[in-house]
């Protein structure tokens, strides 16, 4: 029964959509405000990537909204799991040695991947978002190899998390006291354009966002790991 | 077959969505529902990014000097795409955790089984 209705629904809402996509052109021409971005984001923002550029200069507000909604589910995830009371410890069995020395000799690596991701995030595809994901699958990595061993340091998981947030709204902050007053102005020097030191606040603002969020997704993971 | 040509990347995002809601409406397993959920989002994801394409199109990237700004494609979509990513991952990995503390109190993850959820 619930099926059918489910599959009536579902062909309600698919004729719905045909007869409004019939209008939409496929392909063919891009918006007023993507046009102003791609030909004068070169000059405005000095960062050759322009995702980045929409990320982190012209739509920064909207990412630090972003930043604030990862950290709530970070927040949210610690108070429904540690109001269980803690298990004893699972027996579990130690990893074998090739897994265990594999995932130590691995782990300095995919940082170091993270790493260059988040910092080259305005010349190259990438950013803080992705390099944080990179390094949280760094953690992934020792957690699932060497269990018990290596934990994440709470003080600094928590320190690397603040200092990001806090870098990221003080830079903002300052944006707004210099220059032509308004939040997360872009107030450094270009720099030479597609270099590593060009576009101003946008690799320093990337690099807190990697470092944010680089933790907060490796406190998720410790928390699920802990509870499962 | 022009149709089918056109609009290849609409149909794929749209039966991904419409997978999503099927999986959502139908399964009585709340892990199977936040799987529904991860896949209607990944439908919505691939639907805006096509959104924004254009044919023959470039990634708005000025890597290289020669590069013509005309073929790129439209970067908005893809910063939007990029922030729903990441609150989509927030939203499953808080799902996740509401689904170990419900079975901590219930014991099941059947919906229909708990008794304050009737559905």
């Amino acid at each position: 029964m619930r099926k059918i209705i489910g599959i009536i629904l579902l062909i309600i809402i698919a004729w719905g959509i045909i007869t409004s996509l019939q209008k939409m052109p496929f392909g063919t021409s891009r918006a007023k405000v993507a046009d102003h971005y791609i030909n004068k984001g070169k000059e405005e923002t000095g960062a050759a990537n322009i995702v980045t550029s929409v990320v982190v200069s012209y739509r920064s507000f909207d990412t630090l909204g972003e930043v604030t909604i990862l950290f709530l589910a970070t927040i949210g995830l610690g108070v429904v799991l540690t109001t269980i009371k803690r298990k004893e410890d699972r027996d579990t069995e130690k990893a074998s040695l090739i897994l265990s020395t594999g995932c130590k000799f691995l782990f300095p690596l995919i940082l170091l991947f993270g790493a260059y991701i988040f910092i080259y995030g305005h010349l190259t595809p990438g950013g803080g978002f992705q390099g944080g994901a990179i390094i949280a699958s760094a953690f992934v990595l020792m957690y699932l190899g060497c269990y018990k061993e290596k934990r994440i340091n709470e003080t600094g998981s928590i320190l690397s998390e603040s200092l990001g947030g806090l870098v990221f709204v003080i830079i903002g902050l300052i944006g707004l006291a210099v220059g032509t007053h308004y939040f997360l102005n872009n107030f450094m020097p270009k720099g030479e354009f597609n270099t590593l030191l060009s576009a101003g606040i946008i690799p320093i603002i990337y690099i807190a966002i990697g470092f944010k969020v680089g933790s907060e997704l490796s406190k998720i993971i410790d928390l699920l790991m802990e509870e499962s | 077959m022009n149709f089918l040509h056109n609009y290849i990347y609409y149909i794929g995002a749209f039966g991904l969505i419409f997978i999503g809601i099927f999986i959502i409406i139908v399964k009585r397993n709340y892990i199977k529902v936040i799987i529904g959920l991860s896949i209607l989002e990944t439908g919505v994801n691939l639907f805006l990014i096509s959104v924004g394409y254009i044919s023959n199109g470039t990634a708005p990237i000025f890597s290289k000097a020669g590069i013509d700004a005309k073929n790129m494609v439209d970067p908005v979509p893809q910063a939007l795409v990029l922030t729903s990513i990441v609150i989509g991952l927030a939203v499953l990995s808080l799902a996740l955790s509401l689904a170990i503390r419900l079975y901590k109190h219930y014991g099941t993850l059947n919906l229909q089984k708990i008794k304050e959820q009737k559905w």
